[in-house]
């Protein structure tokens, strides 16, 4: 039925089969929709959030969907202006993902302000002495980007391509886009700094402070590494989910395994200088504020060193070393291991940062505050999930999100019971879907 | 993000630096865009048609 907006060349599962699984998905949708307008018209007493709890489960959230997305920008700058060209076969596909983590960003921020409707005073009435503002300069415009850098694939679907206006458009912003990727990787540098430079500027809290170069802690530094480190881990990941959905080879392997090989030796000096950077905190700067490593990872019910242990061992150091080392990198399973505790890694390193140090105590009377989110604010965050899922569902059908799609999964002629003589006719006239159907110019997947 | 339309606004040099970095990258993205569509319309008009993307 929905045959005609398919691209080419390439062999979707049934439209009914679609239906179906899109609406298993819708139903997790709903429950976070239900969810998100409970905390919009009742309001924030719907969450588990206190006064120890002014950031919770949402601001991970964020911050980790923002971390995990970070595989747009920085693919986009190795494609567009360092010119690694190979990585034009998966850029479309980091740009969706992009896409999906900032909307969803900004869709959690939506949520957690009590009142979207005065979502703009952050423009109008900006504190430009908060990291905060910072953020939310870049991630607008950094979603303007990824809108920017998503027409051209949505106008690249077989019915839209044939308006002229829109294939031209489509050209022109392909033709520029380096610009755009350009931008985009200046906004990425800034505010993935920031978002790390919130808790670095803590002085209050010496689980989180650093020590600074000019006003920037090392935290700054360190949440863009690991974006640019674990973000091309997640886009990997999610690829080879796609594939083993789908059950296609999408991406060459000479394509994954430079992306891994990069994003490997990434991870490999990121976890480097945030091992050492660790060991100051440890062993410098907390003490100078009167406090030993053991506090913050004893007398509570969750916090151990198993968690120091997950970030920067497990997550850290082990899928660096399988991404570096070609024998590993180059062994399938190795590297779905190493992809998912790469973009694991991010998810911890942000939920230490940010709920971890709201719950060690700053005073001598004080408890750790540990939490637990409610229902609501669960629902919230795994609405996200479940939009991304829907939309790279219906990008995936509907628009070449793989260049390589149709090269590595060439659509075999039906071999129809016929005779040979007619045999022979249709393999002169090839299908609709024939790969090798002369066009006269390229494809859109194939640009 | 318009200073000069808030009465009550006092700039100092951060506000003009920050403001200026959100404005810089505004317009680059809008004028990106602006030529974009142009040009496209441009291209449609006079019956071009971009080959390869």
């Amino acid at each position: 039925m929905d045959a005609a907006l398919i691209p080419k060349g390439v062999k979707r599962c049934p439209l009914p089969q679609f239906l179906g699984a899109l609406t298993v998905v819708s139903v997790v949708l709903l429950w976070g929709v239900y969810a998100m307008l409970l905390c919009w018209l009742k309001g924030l007493n719907q969450t588990n959030m206190n006064n120890a709890y002014g950031f919770a489960l949402w601001i991970w959230a964020d911050l980790a969907v923002i971390a995990l997305g970070g595989g747009a920008f920085f693919t986009g700058l190795l494609r567009y202006i360092i010119g690694k060209d190979e990585l034009k076969n998966i850029i479309n596909f980091a740009v969706l993902l992009g896409f999906i983590c900032y909307s969803s960003a900004l869709l959690i921020l939506g949520i957690d302000v009590g009142q979207p409707l005065r979502g703009w005073f952050i423009f109008w009435h900006a504190n430009v002495h908060s990291m905060l503002t910072e953020v939310a300069f870049c991630l607008t415009c950094y979603f303007f980007v990824l809108c920017i850098e998503y027409v051209p694939l949505v106008l690249e679907n077989r019915q839209i391509d044939r308006v002229p206006f829109f294939h031209n458009l489509s050209h022109n912003m392909h033709e520029i886009m380096a610009v755009f990727a350009a931008t985009g990787a200046f906004l990425s540098f800034f505010h993935q700094g920031s978002l790390g430079g919130v808790s670095g500027v803590l002085f209050a809290r010496p689980f989180g402070f650093r020590e600074h170069i000019l006003i920037w802690p090392y935290t700054f530094f360190l949440f863009t590494w690991s974006a640019a480190a674990c973000g091309p881990c997640f886009t990997i990941l999610i690829t080879k989910i796609t594939e083993a959905i789908s059950r296609k080879k999408l991406v060459k392997d000479n394509v994954i395994r430079l992306l891994a090989k990069i994003a490997g030796w990434m991870l490999l000096t990121y976890i480097f200088v945030k091992t050492i950077d660790t060991i100051y905190w440890a062993f410098v700067t907390a003490p100078s504020k009167g406090f030993v490593l053991n506090f913050f990872y004893t007398d509570n019910a969750f916090y151990g060193y198993w968690i120091l242990f997950l970030e920067i061992v497990l997550c850290g150091w082990v899928p660096a070393f399988l991404l570096v080392v070609k024998k590993t990198r180059e062994n399938n399973k190795l590297l779905w291991i190493a992809v998912f505790l790469g973009a694991l890694g991010a998810m911890v390193n942000r939920w230490v940062m940010v709920l971890q140090v709201l719950a060690i105590p700053v005073l001598p009377f004080e408890n750790w505050a540990l939490y637990i989110p409610s229902w609501q604010e669960v629902a919230t965050t795994i609405l996200p999930v479940a939009y991304g899922i829907i939309l790279v569902m219906i990008s995936f059908r509907y628009m070449p999100i793989f260049p390589q799609e149709q090269e590595l999964n060439p659509i075999e002629p039906p071999t129809p019971e016929v005779e040979p003589a007619a045999a022979a006719d249709a393999e002169e006239t090839p299908a609709d879907e024939d790969p090798a159907a002369p066009e006269g110019d390229l494809q859109p997947a194939q640009a | 993000m318009l200073p000069f339309i808030s009465f009550e606004w006092v700039s100092d040099t951060v506000h003009f630096v920050f403001h200026g970095a959100l404005w810089y990258a505004l317009s680059v993205l809008g004028m990106g865009m602006t030529y974009c569509i142009v040009k496209a319309a441009y291209d449609t008009i006079k019956g071009k048609a971009g080959d390869h993307h």
